[in-house]
């Protein structure tokens, strides 16, 4: 994509290919302004698809075999361990990463940090998308996944955490599917729709804050139905879904860093400049945020382990795993997160988000599978077919995420007819190794109209 | 109708409406079990380990044909589980100093089940005969009562693509129980291992047991308080965790475990939209607090 821009593709970011004139057409707008030559042979050039393509060679039939033969053909989900990698890393570990939606939307809409704008759509989205797959995992583990919806219509029962986290999951589902759609809106061009939505975000925006806490305390809650067969160490009585509420805090904002990085290195074409010269600034502030959440993780943590007295697991075997994941996962990251925002270092500060964000998953991944059941002398180790069902739905993750954002106005402000003649320069400066003039491009049909004026790149 | 029959009808609602109210506060606390619940008293002491209650299971239950004959005392080499093929199994453990004690394992009817309250479409039903039931046809195969049973009792039939269930003794609750029999483990057992009646009755012979030959016995009901209670009961003459049984298990029912955090719930959903509309208004003050680019677009209008 990056090379027919830098050709003088030009980019939809606004409703007119010429303005005042000509308008995109859904089919463009699809294919991002290229002809569907030009998008198909700019897909084949991307090596990242052929290595989507084999993954979905091996992971597809794996997840076919999983709904014509049952689970028991592909994971070593058993009677002991009914919970495997696919809901503990899709469901336990996605969710607390996602938590970026209402982090966000609270910092923008409710506390007014209009600053924060140009992540906060990133931010909404990687929330959606988020809840999105870890229901998509769920129904892969799931025995009878279309029964899904039984919970709500069929059979209730109310007393359950996991009443309270299916419902909440999907309230918020439909809360993230209206913040994210002003995006859509505007990309579809339905303004009354965006008015509508926006008319009710501090509704939405609260009823986010409400559902999160909730349902991030809930998984955290479900393992108190498991006292004898959580660790100790990863168990705690009193504290368990404060222990899951508090870390989705610091997971949500370091995933955010993480895939605004992934964004301004791979697809910087997309972004506009209010987004590329705000990232380093927010990026610290959103640290500033991480830090905080992680201290209080970290206390919680100690707490929680005062409170039931259960120093002396310390040093066992499963101690020092403990002492590993906090290390990597809460301490370290500390450390580099002060050192990195004191010294404005945002390529430290990245990186300790990374962290932050393994030492997460690694917590998750601990209390649901690694050290679960740890009285029995058997550990569940999942098949590879696990692990492939696990990367291939996390694929089909990223094909989605960039999808949208390679469409909606998530990166880049959507420019509206009268803007779009004000404001003609996108996001050039920041592309390493642009040519200094047009390249001859004549064939291409988005440059005929170049000279027409408009939100055309004027090369010097 | 008069005044006066109206006014002593509104008293009687409101006496009502108020016992009914202390009633209800009253019944939050446990639940020990209904009180004609019934049960079954094992005493390991007896056990022989025939494995003739597997065998009966299986056959009342029609489940599949077991992978080695139940005459095969070979199983008893390794440490087995309740399964999808097998509700209920006898294991063997070697005493130091003594003869081996075998352990029969199945469903032990918790008074106030981890299945059923971990179950978000209510599949799992106590029944007032003291079974715990379930019904495949709403379960959506979460699998959390596996997560959730203390016991590790259940079983899932993960072979099957379509209809893959829940499996586990119902206390023969269909073909027997319901009927005031026995379930047909119970039947069979040539050493009068197991013992049925109303759980109760039981407490009353297990500690009368105890009581007459202390020598024989521990000194202890596996089951009567474990977990808030079970209708299935222990007596051991050797210590429990001895024979597998998980001894550091509270008194308390799996549900006291997450009540703390259901009491979250309402606080949470009456609390936060006060909460943080209040904070939105205190740090918006002065500000544009509507939406931050029809705002703008409005003041330039009327600049213009």
């Amino acid at each position: 994509m990056r090379r027919d821009w830098e050709k003088g593709v030009r980019i939809v970011n606004s409703h007119f290919k010429v303005p005042g004139r000509k308008k995109w057409s859904l089919m463009d707008k699809l294919l991002l302004g290229l002809t569907p030559r030009e998008y198909i042979s700019q897909a084949v050039r991307n090596p990242f698809n052929w290595l989507l393509a084999a993954v979905f060679a091996v992971g597809l039939p794996v997840i076919a075999m999983r709904f014509i033969f049952g689970l028991g053909a592909v994971t070593n989900s058993s009677c002991d361990y009914p919970w495997g990698l696919i809901l503990d890393f899709g469901l336990f570990a996605m969710v607390p990463l996602s938590s970026s939606g209402f982090q966000l939307g609270t910092t923008v809409e409710i506390f007014g940090r209009h600053d924060f704008e140009p992540i906060e759509r990133l931010a909404l989205l990687n929330g959606l998308l988020g809840y999105l797959f870890a229901v998509i995992y769920l129904l892969v583990d799931l025995g009878q996944p279309w029964r899904l919806p039984y919970p709500m219509v069929v059979a209730y029962g109310p007393v359950a955490v996991l009443f309270l986290v299916g419902w909440h999951v999907a309230t918020y589902l439909s809360v993230q599917v209206c913040e994210v759609s002003v995006a859509f809106f505007e990309w579809i061009g339905f303004p009354l729709g965006k008015k509508g939505v926006r008319s009710i975000t501090l509704g939405l925006t609260v009823a986010g804050i409400i559902l999160s806490t909730l349902h991030q305390g809930a998984l955290g809650a479900l393992f108190n139905y498991a006292p004898g067969k959580v660790h100790p160490l990863w168990y705690s009585s009193a504290f368990q879904w404060l222990h899951f509420f508090v870390s989705s805090i610091p997971g949500g904002l370091c995933m955010v860093i993480v895939v605004s990085t992934v964004v301004k290195k791979t697809m910087a074409w997309r972004c506009d400049d209010k987004f590329l010269d705000n990232l380093d600034k927010l990026t610290i502030s959103l640290a500033k945020g991480a830090s905080m959440g992680l201290i209080t993780y970290l206390v919680i943590k100690m707490m929680g382990i005062a409170h039931d007295n259960k120093w002396e697991y310390l040093a066992t075997g499963y101690g020092a795993w403990y002492m590993f994941e906090i290390g990597i996962g809460v301490i370290i990251p500390l450390i580099l997160f002060a050192y990195g925002i004191r010294n404005k270092m945002v390529g430290l500060v990245r990186f300790s988000a990374l962290l932050t964000v393994c030492g997460i998953v690694m917590n998750r991944l601990n209390t649901a599978l690694i050290t679960f059941n740890w009285k029995l002398a058997e550990r569940e180790i999942p098949t590879w077919q696990e692990f492939v069902m696990a990367i291939t739905l996390f694929c089909v993750y990223i094909v989605v995420w960039r999808f949208l954002l390679y469409r909606l106005p998530i990166l880049y402000a959507w420019k509206t007819a009268d803007e779009s003649a004000t404001v003609p320069e996108p996001a050039m400066g920041h592309l390493p190794g642009r040519s200094p003039e047009p390249a001859i491009a004549g064939t291409y049909r988005s440059r005929l109209d170049e000279n027409v004026g408009g939100p055309i790149r004027q090369w010097p | 109708m008069k005044r006066r029959d109206f006014l002593k009808g509104c008293m009687a609602c409101g006496a009502a409406a108020a016992l009914g109210v202390s009633e209800k506060a009253w019944g939050i606390g446990s639940f020990e079990g209904y009180p004609e619940g019934m049960g079954v008293l094992v005493d390991l002491t007896r056990c022989v380990g025939c494995r003739s209650c597997e065998a009966a299971c299986n056959k009342e239950q029609q489940l599949p044909a077991p992978d080695r004959p139940f005459d095969d005392k070979s199983v008893f080499e390794e440490k087995r589980r309740p399964t999808e093929k097998a509700y209920t199994v006898v294991n063997r453990y070697e005493q130091t100093g003594g003869g081996p004690v075998y352990r029969k394992i199945q469903c032990n009817h918790c008074n106030e089940p981890a299945c059923l309250s971990s179950c978000f479409v209510n599949a799992y039903t106590k029944t007032k005969e003291g079974a715990v039931i379930y019904n495949p046809k709403v379960c959506v195969g979460c699998r959390n009562c596996l997560i959730a049973c203390p016991f590790n009792v259940p079983g899932y039939s993960y072979s099957s693509a379509f209809n893959p269930v829940v499996k586990k003794c119902i206390f023969c609750y269909d073909t027997r129980l319901k009927y005031g029999k026995p379930p047909a483990c119970v039947e069979v057992c040539p050493q009068e291992v197991l013992t049925f009646g109303h759980r109760k009755d039981l407490l009353k012979i297990g500690r009368d047991r105890i009581k007459e030959k202390p020598d024989r016995y521990v000194d202890h009901i596996f089951g009567e308080k474990e977990v808030g209670g079970t209708s299935w009961l222990y007596l051991a003459g050797v210590d429990f965790d001895k024979v597998g049984f998980d001894t550091t298990m509270s008194n308390d029912p799996i549900l006291s475990n997450v009540k703390d955090f259901l009491g979250v719930v309402p606080m949470v959903l009456t609390i936060w939209p006060a909460l943080f509309t209040g904070f939105h208004l205190l740090a918006t003050r002065n500000k544009d607090h509507a939406d931050h680019e029809s705002g703008n677009t409005e003041q330039e209008v009327r600049k213009s």
